[in-house]
């Protein structure tokens, strides 16, 4: 390969055709161009005329270099030109390459430029005749030397993982290196990691080792917290780059469930800063359908952070069964409760049938013995959907009947009379206190303080579901908490007081902990290890290394220590995970990850992954050289004058592609839509829909013909060649009338259709709805026809409808008529009703009706057939027998221009009803 | 005549055919646009229509005498009818094969163009009770609609010459004439013919309907010109160069017509086919009503 500068040929003697160029400009030159033949009746006056000089055109001097241009361009071209062609790597020698990924999350970001750039080296290595093995060490396995082909066809199948390779996963791959020496090549993800050492040593060991490193920029995304009313984001980078803002952007679900960009900011890094923070202030309600927040165009799962419970705070509703008492806070029901949930969940208070519009998540009723039954209904209802309904026993509760004889809806166990009091003043026995939490209690884990002790608890009554309902209980076995699962929500009733009355309980923390625990509030901070000591965690979500969400089909469930604690890897996945009703997440980044750039010794290679493409430019000079021809052609057509022709051949069959409907008269087509609009808005342009059956559209298409012809010779109204439209893509507003004949296999319009076509008849449209069958049914349900006519019409917006009324305006918009047959004559003919106060006055001929045009009319005369006639005004079908026919024939046509005068001049003819009126008053 | 020939010629009869209502309908659309305002002859003759009553002078018969109206005075007053009398108008459309040339196909043909106009004046001296009819011995002039039907079946037929001479034999004398062409051919034909007419006491109208590149000869490079019979050719080397000396041949072709015209009484204009056919229309119905006096 010859060089020249940077660009290189592969066949450089070709380029000795371009001595050639200079005659071919002295020939092309002395060429005159062709005559051309045109027609012209004025050519008697042109005899005997002679041009002023007898020199031909030459061909112009720029369209010579124009072509010289393309000629060079083409033998250039041909020459095989590469820009940057690759040269031979220095230094490889025959040695097996070993090429080395860290492939953590990390490496995700530029993941498609190291595999360029590994695609490049093995493609390298393949003509070389090198063996190559992979070895990646987030999932090392045993690395085997094989022909870099094969390795080639693999390294699309090459993946990160969403964790880092830790020191457990380097002692593995330790081991998994292959035998003998070779060369390495390790494709960093650039963080700093201990294991890197022992790793660098070991393959040093056995040749030399290039390390490749992406300069792309870093970001890792803290967990988002709450704190001060918003959403606290904060983002490192690994180092620091002068002055960046990258854009954080909250993904989630909008109302109706669909994926959506709910919220976005920016972060703003100082030029030397590696951290920047933000804050997003949201509605809570917003802020709950938060699925994750993300660093903009940034693929990573570090740069991705899920959301848990510690960002949704719970709508929680408190109703207490007596009003605060003034002064006496401490003895209100709610007091601890409102203490307890405030920092955690918005409170909302109110009346209950107020508040349950709302959907709170959890509703507290606090010694509230009775509920109405219209509220208990809501409230079942909005149980039944997972609402979670917390009650508190109290002095109302024990002395009410509720939940007796049977047990209520609304409480989860049957309760005793009284309950009971143990240890007062005025009873014997000691206070009682918790027992431990068995395993299948929600609050399993939690540590009991001593000093929580109960005097007084409402008792239940024990029944056989009694057993599987009790959470919590007392040293003697009496239920303390009891909870009820209703629909997809619970009923839970804790059988103590909300305040300090008949139990310490909610002085202690564990009140705190068991209301977390129920999902009742939710978790002011990550919680640590301690906290979820015991529970198991199913993971609902998870993280892939590019930070896409994936459903974990079947990953085992977790153990709540580890889950806060352990490494991510294989078994912990970063993603969302789920116990009872709480959600934890577990992300790639957490609140003490730093990311540290990593430093590699002086004797090791460390290079970007840019580098200059190699690149063949033959295809652009060929390319070129095609289009300088294209626009010779062009040129040497516009001198010699044949251009206009030429164009307008060419636009008539562009058009001709573009507007030519391969079936008949279809309105609109791709492109050209404007051609559709301007034709349809030109002229009065009536309309049919297109059913998709090809005989009864163009019959449709030459019943308007017909009308439209007649329309023309007859009134005012010169219509346009009617079209055909499509419902779903075609614009409706454009046309006053459309005809809808009905066949019982036409496709039902889609919603969006439906939406248009209620659009149109507000604004004023109207439908001709034509069932075409009134020869062999009756107007209804009982035909086909008619029961595909009400299935079309029922997602419309279409007004109470009647016959005909003698009086309608449809009547007298132009001919005097009292039937109105097509192609049959039944008199079935449907409008939209009067209105029901519409009364004949005294001494006017008929009623003051509608002020509209009416939406729809409704037949089944078969008036296209009747109107249909060809180019030559021809009628297509028979109508009646004879003469009678023919009147009737007359008839159609003449309702059709009733019916087109009434859709364009709307109740003109009505108003006539006011003219003596009016004469009166201006006579005066 | 072999069936193939029968085949073709009746597929040809239909597409002629199939042409003619269309045109005869735009004809009528065309001619609605200027029937009203127009009628009777605006004096006192034989007629059907009440004109105005004048006092009873000696000469006139009893007969004469409208007695109603006398009979509300002293004096006898006569009721004068208006003038009706049928004029006979005589059409020439040139038929040649010139005529059938449109620069861009957005425009009608010339020969279109001048069919229209034929026709629909013919329809509205229909309708104005004149007699209506071809110069030559063809079609002799004669009233009703079945007449328009034949002057539309008339001008369906195409001559293959490629100019055409006016033909100025079988004129009635002292009617009417409307000659419609592009007046491109040889101008002594022409000459001869309205002179002819004007012998006869014949007046009329020349209506030259031209196509736009006729008026302004868009044309560059090398070129070989045509007539449309492709009997006359002529090439150039540069198009560009004839223009000038084109339009003024073109300039002393009209002055030629109008100068023509005059000394013959006759009038005179030019219609593009690129203006609406309303605008000839109606100055050509104006320059025949005018022209009744």
């Amino acid at each position: 390969m010859t060089l020249f500068g940077t660009i290189g040929f592969a066949t450089p003697w070709l380029l000795l055709a371009l001595l050639a160029l200079p005659i071919l400009w002295l020939i092309l030159r002395a060429v005159p161009p062709a005559p051309i033949r045109r027609l012209f009746p004025g050519v008697v006056l042109l005899l005997g005329l002679k041009e002023d000089e007898q020199v031909s055109d030459r061909t112009p001097w720029w369209l010579l270099l124009m072509r010289m241009l393309a000629v060079a361009a083409i033998i250039i071209g041909l020459a095989g030109p590469v820009l940057n062609p690759e040269e031979d790597r220095a230094g490889a020698g025959n040695a097996p390459l070993l090429v080395v990924m860290d492939g953590s999350w990390a490496s995700a970001g530029s993941w498609r430029a190291k595999m360029q750039t590994l695609d490049g080296i093995l493609a390298q290595a393949g003509r070389d005749d090198r063996a190559v093995a992979t070895l990646m060490l987030t999932r090392p396995e045993p690395a085997v030397f094989q022909a870099a082909g094969t390795v080639q066809n693999r390294v699309t199948g090459l993946i990160p993982a969403p964790w880092a390779p830790d020191a457990v996963r380097t002692e593995t791959a330790l081991t998994a290196l292959p035998e003998g020496d070779f060369e390495t090549l390790w494709f960093s993800d650039g963080l700093a990691r201990d294991s890197r050492a022992t790793m660098l040593e070991a393959l040093e060991a056995r040749g030399p080792v290039t390390v490749y490193e992406s300069p792309a920029p870093l970001y890792a995304l803290e967990p988002a917290t709450f704190a001060d009313g918003a959403v606290q984001i904060a983002a490192s980078r690994l180092r620091p780059a002068g002055t960046r803002d990258i854009r954080i952007l909250a993904q989630g679900r909008d109302p109706a469930g669909n994926p959506a960009l709910l919220a976005e900011t920016t972060l703003s890094f100082e030029a030397d800063a590696t951290r920047a923070e933000g804050a997003l202030s949201l509605p809570a309600e917003l802020r709950a359908r938060i699925d994750r927040f993300e660093v903009a165009a940034s693929t990573s799962a570090g740069a991705v952070t899920l959301p848990d419970d510690s960002l949704r705070r719970r709508e929680v509703a408190l109703i207490a069964g007596s009003e605060n008492r003034e002064g006496l806070e401490l003895l209100s029901p709610l007091h601890y409760l409102t203490r307890a949930l405030a920092p955690t969940a918005d409170l909302i208070d109110g009346a209950l049938l107020d508040i349950l519009p709302a959907n709170p998540d959890v509703i507290v009723l606090a010694d509230v013995a009775t509920v109405s039954p219209a509220e208990a209904e809501a409230l079942l209802d909005w149980i039944e959907k997972g609402g979670m309904l917390l009650r508190f026993a109290g002095q109302r509760l024990a002395a009410s009947e509720v939940s007796r004889a049977e047990e209520d809806p609304l409480m989860p166990v049957r309760l005793r009379a009284g309950g009971r009091t143990v240890g007062g003043a005025m009873s014997w026995g000691e206070p009682k206190t918790l027992a431990a939490f068995d395993d299948e209690s929600p609050f399993f884990g939690l540590a009991i303080p001593d000093d929580v002790t109960v005097t007084a608890q409402v008792m239940a009554q024990p029944d056989p579901t009694l057993a599987s309902r009790v959470i919590a209980q007392l040293t003697d076995g009496t239920p303390l908490v009891t909870r009820k699962r209703e629909g997809q929500g619970q009923i839970v009733l804790f059988h103590v007081t909300a305040n300090a009355e008949w139990s310490s309980l909610p002085l202690s923390g564990l009140f705190v902990q068991m209301l977390e625990r129920l999902a009742v509030s939710s978790m002011a901070a990550q919680p640590d290890a301690a906290d979820l000591e015991g529970t198991t965690w199913t993971p609902l979500r998870v993280l892939d290394a590019f930070g896409g969400l994936g459903v974990a089909e079947n990953l085992p469930g977790v153990a709540g220590e580890a889950l806060v604690s352990a490494a991510l890897g294989p078994e912990l996945r970063p993603g969302l995970y789920q116990a009872e009703d709480r959600s934890l997440a577990r992300n790639v980044i957490g609140a003490e990850t730093t990311l540290t750039p990593a430093t590699w010794p002086d004797r090791i290679p460390v290079e970007g992954l840019e580098r200059a493409e190699e690149t063949p430019l033959s295809g652009y000079l060929l390319a070129f050289a095609t289009l300088l021809l294209v626009a010779d052609v062009i040129a040497a057509l516009a001198l010699s004058g044949r251009l206009f022709g030429v164009r307008a051949g060419a636009a008539a069959i562009l058009a001709a592609l573009l507007i030519a409907p391969p079936d008949g008269a279809r309105a609109q087509s791709e492109g050209g839509e404007t051609n559709f609009a301007t034709g349809a808005t030109a002229e009065v342009t009536l309309a049919h829909v297109l059913t998709g059956d090809r005989e009864i559209d163009q019959i449709a298409q030459a019943g308007l013909r017909g009308l439209s012809d007649t329309l023309y010779f007859r009134t005012s109204v010169e219509p346009g060649a009617p079209v055909g439209v499509n419902l779903e893509e075609d614009e409706l507003a454009f046309f006053p009338f459309l005809y809808w004949p009905v066949t019982p296999d036409q496709a039902t319009p889609s919603p969006a259709a439906y939406a248009k076509l209620n659009e149109y008849l507000r604004a004023g449209g109207m439908i001709l709805f034509d069932t075409r069958d009134s020869d062999i049914a009756r107007f209804g349900a009982g035909a086909p026809n008619g029961r595909k006519l009400q299935a079309l019409a029922a997602p419309l917006d279409i007004p109470p409808l009647e016959p005909v009324p003698d009086d309608h305006v449809l009547t007298r918009t132009f001919y005097l008529l009292q039937d109105f047959p097509g192609r049959y004559a039944s008199r079935d003919v449907w409008v939209e009703a009067a209105p029901p106060d519409a009364e004949q006055i005294e001494g006017m001929p008929f009623r003051n009706l509608n002020d509209n045009v009416t939406p729809v009319v409704i037949g089944g005369n078969d008036w296209a057939s009747a109107w249909a006639t060809d180019e030559r005004g021809q009628p297509l079908r028979p109508v009646g027998s004879g003469f009678t026919g023919e009147r009737q024939r007359e008839v159609a046509f003449r309702f059709g221009v009733n019916l087109v005068m009434h859709v364009l001049t709307g109740n003109y003819k009505s108003d006539q009803v006011h003219v003596p009126a009016l004469l009166d008053r201006l006579g005066q | 005549m072999t069936p193939e020939l029968a085949l073709q010629a009746r597929a040809r009869a239909e597409e002629e055919a199939g042409r003619l209502p269309a045109l005869l309908a735009r004809a009528e659309q065309l001619a609605g646009t200027v029937l009203l305002g127009e009628h009777g002859r605006r004096r006192a003759g034989l007629g059907d229509d009440f004109w105005q009553y004048r006092p009873m002078m000696p000469g006139d018969t009893y007969r004469a005498i409208d007695w109603r109206r006398s009979g509300r005075g002293d004096a006898q007053f006569v009721r004068d009818r208006e003038w009706q009398i049928a004029q006979s108008v005589m059409l020439w459309v040139d038929r040649a094969a010139s005529m059938r040339f449109a620069s861009t196909p957005d425009l009608p043909e010339k020969a279109d163009r001048a069919r229209l106009l034929g026709l629909a004046v013919a329809i509205l001296l229909n309708r104005g009770g004149e007699r209506v009819g071809l110069t030559g011995f063809d079609l002799p002039p004669r009233r009703g609609n079945a007449q328009i039907m034949r002057l539309a079946q008339a001008f369906a037929d195409a001559d293959t010459a490629d100019y055409a001479a006016p033909e100025a034999r079988g004129m009635i004398p002292h009617s009417r004439a409307v000659f419609i062409s592009d007046f491109l051919g040889d101008f002594d034909a022409v000459s001869a013919a309205l002179t002819k007419a004007a012998d006869r006491g014949v007046r009329g109208v020349l209506v030259q309907v031209l196509d736009p590149s006729e008026e302004t000869f868009p044309f560059r490079g090398r070129t070989i010109f045509e007539s449309v019979g492709r009997q006359v050719a002529h090439e150039t080397l540069k198009a560009n160069d004839l223009r000038a000396r084109y339009l003024e041949r073109l300039a002393a072709r009209k002055d030629e017509l109008t100068a023509i015209a005059r000394a013959t009484g006759w009038l005179y204009t030019c219609h593009h086919t690129s203006e609406p056919a309303q605008s000839a229309l109606l100055w050509l119905w104006r320059a025949l009503d005018g022209s009744h006096g």
